[in-house]
């Protein structure tokens, strides 16, 4: 074991993200765990307004406000891109679960589509709230 | 904390949660799309309903499961060195377990 991590420390390691040229999937994929990490940091906002929402008519009101203020508003964008973004490039992994999907060709097409679709949903959402 | 949650029974767990968390979005993005409950008390009736407040707790159990498998993932991708990283599994597991609780407070609020 130690052994091995001497030979890792020693091999050379070529992460300069500026000169790797990533295939189109590569971007799918990182922008699941981006999309991810940017859900995750939007669900205790989204189970404190759950919560004020519920409590009474003030803590609704408040949040119909707060809903309507443009930086939430450009939040509510991102969140929007995040989780159409998540879900669709987590249905194309279910799908290569089941092996569908899985030729170069198309795992390359859905890989786009995914990306685009993202960014379309992200401006559906930013058409309908600006 | 970390042979929990891992191998086979993450991959199940994601799976699993992804797909329940993405039906009950296109139920309840659906009906909100057709009935907008754009009034206090309309808004509250609608969750305290018995099966959507179950489905709601359901949902959130599902989505808090998910991000732990995510999230741990994630930090033992990139979190350096080992004792930042047990640090900020503690902190990732404590905040989903007390949002777990802060969820169960509010739908069992709202059956009163």
């Amino acid at each position: 074991m130690k052994e091995s991590v001497a030979a890792a420390g020693t091999r050379p390691v070529f992460l300069d993200l500026r000169h790797i040229r990533m295939p189109v999937g590569a971007w799918t994929s990182i922008g699941h765990r981006v999309s991810g990490v940017v859900l995750a940091g939007s669900v205790p906002f989204g189970v404190w307004l759950l919560a004020l929402s519920l409590r009474d008519e003030a803590g609704f009101a408040h949040v119909q406000a707060l809903l309507a203020r443009p930086v939430v508003k450009a939040a509510a964008i991102v969140v929007v891109w995040a989780l159409a973004h998540h879900v669709l490039a987590g249905v194309r992994h279910l799908a290569s679960d089941f092996d569908v999907g899985s030729p170069l060709r198309v795992a390359r097409r859905s890989a786009w589509v995914v990306n685009l679709a993202g960014v379309v949903v992200a401006m559906v959402a930013a058409g309908s709230l600006l | 904390m970390r042979t929990r949650f891992t191998g086979s029974r993450a991959w199940w767990i994601q799976r699993a949660s992804a797909g329940y968390m993405l039906l009950f979005m296109v139920f309840a993005f659906g009906f909100l799309w057709i009935h907008p409950l754009r009034t206090f008390p309309a808004w509250r009736a609608g969750i305290a309903r018995p099966g959507v407040s179950l489905a709601t707790l359901v949902f959130f159990v599902a989505l808090f499961s998910h991000m732990w498998v995510g999230l741990r993932d994630v930090l033992l991708d990139y979190a350096r060195p080992e004792g930042l990283r047990s640090v900020l599994l503690v902190a990732v597991a404590t905040g989903l377990l007390g949002m777990a609780v802060w969820v169960v407070h509010v739908l069992v609020l709202l059956q009163r």
